[in-house]
């Protein structure tokens, strides 16, 4: 039994946890309780004079064939960008790992595209991937009208998708990097000594020994997706075409700042947050199960 | 360390706030939303502006868009923080006016004696500011409308130099230059500006009930059983036969710059842009400007405005009131006002004393302007009436983003033309009757 820490000096910790108490409550609990408040009423646009009307907002929400629409979407993007960013990351961590020919290049280099905004990630790919002038257009000039994210909602997505995933990549590769190199050597090298090859010991070995990184970023970047995919939609596609990457976020802006509807946008961040909620202790009671911590 | 800290901390405040202790000039904000060229151009007017006197001075800060520049003043209204002037576009005029948060443009005329000549407005511009009572709730400040811009080189190919009066004539041009060679006759977006609002009120066709909602908040969308849609499934076929293009800005390149560097050979934009075409274009591109097209057998109405206007806001001192009444003075007048943005962008004079000024200093005659006096004849080409005033919609900008993406998907084929215009009225509506319970209680001055 591990002897606890008690602290008897309540006002000296109060004293200490005070500012970070101070920002979470004026930069989650008071916004939030402000939203819930807008969601059960009228709320005009330069203020004065909400009315209160029940759910009202909310049946709004759920009556919109549009907005689950953006839920589905919003779904398919979570699952869509974790396994992209994760699984590529994993990759490229294992290989780094082993110390190939200019690994600490590759070290430094893969982490770079966390550090760039959302906006200039969105323009990059923007112009990457433009049907007409982008790199990507010389697909186009072997088979015509084959990539054009403009009008094909199912190739925007997939732009939005591998914005989102490229700009995770290098923060997963970061943490499990990190995470393989803390591993114990001996094991590795026991299973080396006994005949297993690379792949095996990858697969056998450290992929399990990662479980608990992996589920620490499959929860980071389902809740990322979430909710930071704004920036990039913004720059990108705007919901489009024909609201195929109206994502939840997105929405939620659309309606709340270019819509000028706060009550509307406040009853689908309520539900938006309570998605998330709900998700992450899913991950908690279901996979977490299956993670080993040693 | 903490010494150097705190002397950083300390320059930090003094050069945050430069002009703080400036020659006790009396300062007040004004918050626009053009941006590029034409943003520029409201930057130097400020600077003219304090540069023609020595006792105000007006803080000019760019919001980076209409839209911004309307989020953000009503985020800083919300706050007590507002700017004294606000640039608003024409979609933002219905949520000023029924924001309780605003100066009504002839009281303040009247309170600082700015003596301004409200009936030299024209008169679809003082229907479009102004209020079921005649009265003017902003300043007209800078206002287009839509036209066609069309390629004379390209429309040479064909034989023709004049532009089509119809839109069959348009159509058979379009196919006409598609034999021709012409990759891109024609650049098609889904801003329904120029399309729905400006095409609904050359037709003379009603977008929503209640005189497109100046009667009232309790307008209904009817532009699904208009000519609107007609026009619109021309326009698909026209696209599905390779006449036409969609080029909008995901798709790299907006329909102005690809007009401008030649690729597309027409396009419906507002005159707004017409410098910077010149300002862009490849040194030989030979176009004009027309009014938009009819259909054969509708008599031509006037087109409507567009821009933006400045709104004064409530809540400020006198001082700042008194400032910003000089610099409304200086940008109404019709030198330093209507002239200067003329010149400086393709933007038209708003009233018959701006007209007759750059008229008479030969300002159409100079080639550099060629055709920009169509956009003066469309907006006048008839009395203005109950169906081309404008449009006065709550969350105007709402229903544009839903016609937007019902367009996208009736022109990528996801749905039909009629089905898609159907939706987009259906979920108009349903924004149209959140906007009147919101603002229960409410009517339209």
């Amino acid at each position: 039994m591990q002897k606890r820490a008690t602290f008897r000096n309540l006002w000296l910790a109060s004293a200490f946890i005070a500012p970070q108490l101070l920002l979470v409550f004026v930069f989650f609990y008071w916004p939030t309780a402000q939203a819930a408040y807008w969601a059960v009423t009228l709320e005009p646009a330069f203020g004065g004079g909400n009315q209160f009307v029940g759910l009202e907002n909310f049946r709004a929400v759920f009556a919109d064939a549009n907005y689950w629409a953006s839920v589905g979407a919003s779904l398919l993007f979570a699952v869509g960008c974790t396994a992209v960013a994760v699984g590529a990351a994993l990759v490229l961590a294992l290989f780094a790992d082993r110390g190939l020919r200019g690994h600490r290049l590759y070290r430094f280099t893969f982490f770079l595209p966390y550090a760039v905004p959302a906006a200039a990630v969105g323009l990059t790919f923007r112009f990457i991937f433009s049907p007409d002038a982008g790199l990507l257009a010389g697909i186009n000039h072997v088979v015509p009208g084959l990539w054009n994210p403009a009008l094909d909602g199912n190739d925007a997505f997939v732009l939005v998708l591998l914005g989102q995933s490229w700009k995770m990549i290098g923060y997963n590769f970061v943490f499990l990097l990190a995470a393989l190199q803390n591993l114990p050597r001996t094991t590795i090298e026991a299973a080396a000594m006994d005949g297993a090859g690379v792949l095996r010991r990858m697969w056998d070995l450290q992929v399990p020994l990662l479980t608990p990184t992996l589920f620490f970023l499959l929860m980071v970047n389902i809740t990322d997706s979430f909710v930071d995919s704004f920036a990039l939609i913004d720059v990108t596609t705007h919901g489009g075409p024909a609201r195929a990457t109206m994502l939840m976020v997105y929405k939620i802006y659309l309606d709340g700042f270019e819509s000028k509807d706060y009550s509307l946008a406040a009853a689908q961040s309520m539900v938006l947050m309570a998605l998330i909620i709900g998700l992450t202790v899913i991950q908690f009671r279901v996979v977490e199960r299956r993670v080993h911590y040693r | 360390m903490r010494r150097a800290l705190l002397a950083s901390a300390a320059t930090l405040l003094i050069l945050g706030t430069p002009a703080a202790q400036a020659e006790g000039r009396q300062k007040f904000e004004f918050w626009y939303g053009l941006t590029g060229q034409l943003g520029d151009v409201v930057q130097n007017q400020c600077k003219l502006f304090n540069d023609a006197q020595d006792k105000y001075e007006a803080v000019c800060v760019g919001q980076g868009g209409y839209d911004k520049a309307e989020q953000n003043t009503i985020a800083a209204y919300r706050s007590h923080q507002q700017p004294t002037i606000v640039q608003v576009y024409d979609a933002g005029t219905v949520n000023f006016l029924l924001s309780g948060a605003v100066y009504p443009a002839d009281k303040f005329d009247q309170d600082f004696k700015l003596g301004i000549d409200w009936k030299s407005y024209y008169p679809a511009i003082r229907d479009f500011y102004g209020t079921s009572q005649g009265t003017m709730w902003s300043f007209p400040y800078n206002s287009s409308t839509a036209v066609l811009y069309w390629n004379k080189d390209a429309w040479a190919k064909i034989g023709k130099t004049a532009a089509p009066k119809t839109w069959e004539e348009f159509g058979e041009d379009l196919a006409a230059l598609k034999k021709a060679g012409v990759e891109c006759p024609f650049a098609h977006d889904f801003d329904p500006w120029p399309i729905l609002e400006q095409f609904s009120a050359i037709n003379a066709v009603p977008v929503a009930t209640e005189e497109n909602g100046f009667k009232g908040l309790d307008a209904k969308l009817t532009f699904n059983h208009t000519i609107f849609v007609d026009f619109m499934k021309d326009v698909k076929g026209w696209v599905d036969r390779g006449e036409a293009k969609l080029v909008t800005l995901s798709s790299g390149v907006n329909k102005r710059d690809a007009f401008a560097n030649g690729v597309c050979a027409s396009h419906l934009n507002s005159i707004a842009d017409y410098s910077a075409i010149k300002a862009v274009a490849k040194p030989d591109l030979n176009f004009g400007v027309a009014m938009l097209p009819v259909y054969k057998g509708q008599e031509r109405h006037n087109s409507t405005i567009g821009g933006a206007s400045l709104w004064v806001m409530a809540g400020k001192s006198p001082a700042e009131y008194e400032a910003a009444a000089a610099f409304l003075k200086y940008v109404t007048a019709p030198r330093t006002g209507e002239e200067y943005i003329v010149d400086n962008t393709g933007y038209i004079p708003v009233t018959t004393a701006g007209q007759k000024l750059v008229e008479d200093n030969g300002f159409y005659k100079d080639p550099k302007h060629a055709g920009r006096e169509v956009a003066i004849a469309s907006l006048t080409a008839s009395p203005v009436g109950p169906l081309t005033h404008g449009i006065r919609l709550g969350n105007y900008t709402s229903i544009r983003a839903i016609v937007r993406s019902e367009l996208e998907a009736a022109f990528t084929g996801k749905k039909d033309m009629q089905a898609a215009m159907d939706d987009a009225v259906a979920q108009g509506n349903e924004v149209l009757s959140r906007y009147a319970q919101t603002m229960r209680g409410k009517t339209l001055p």
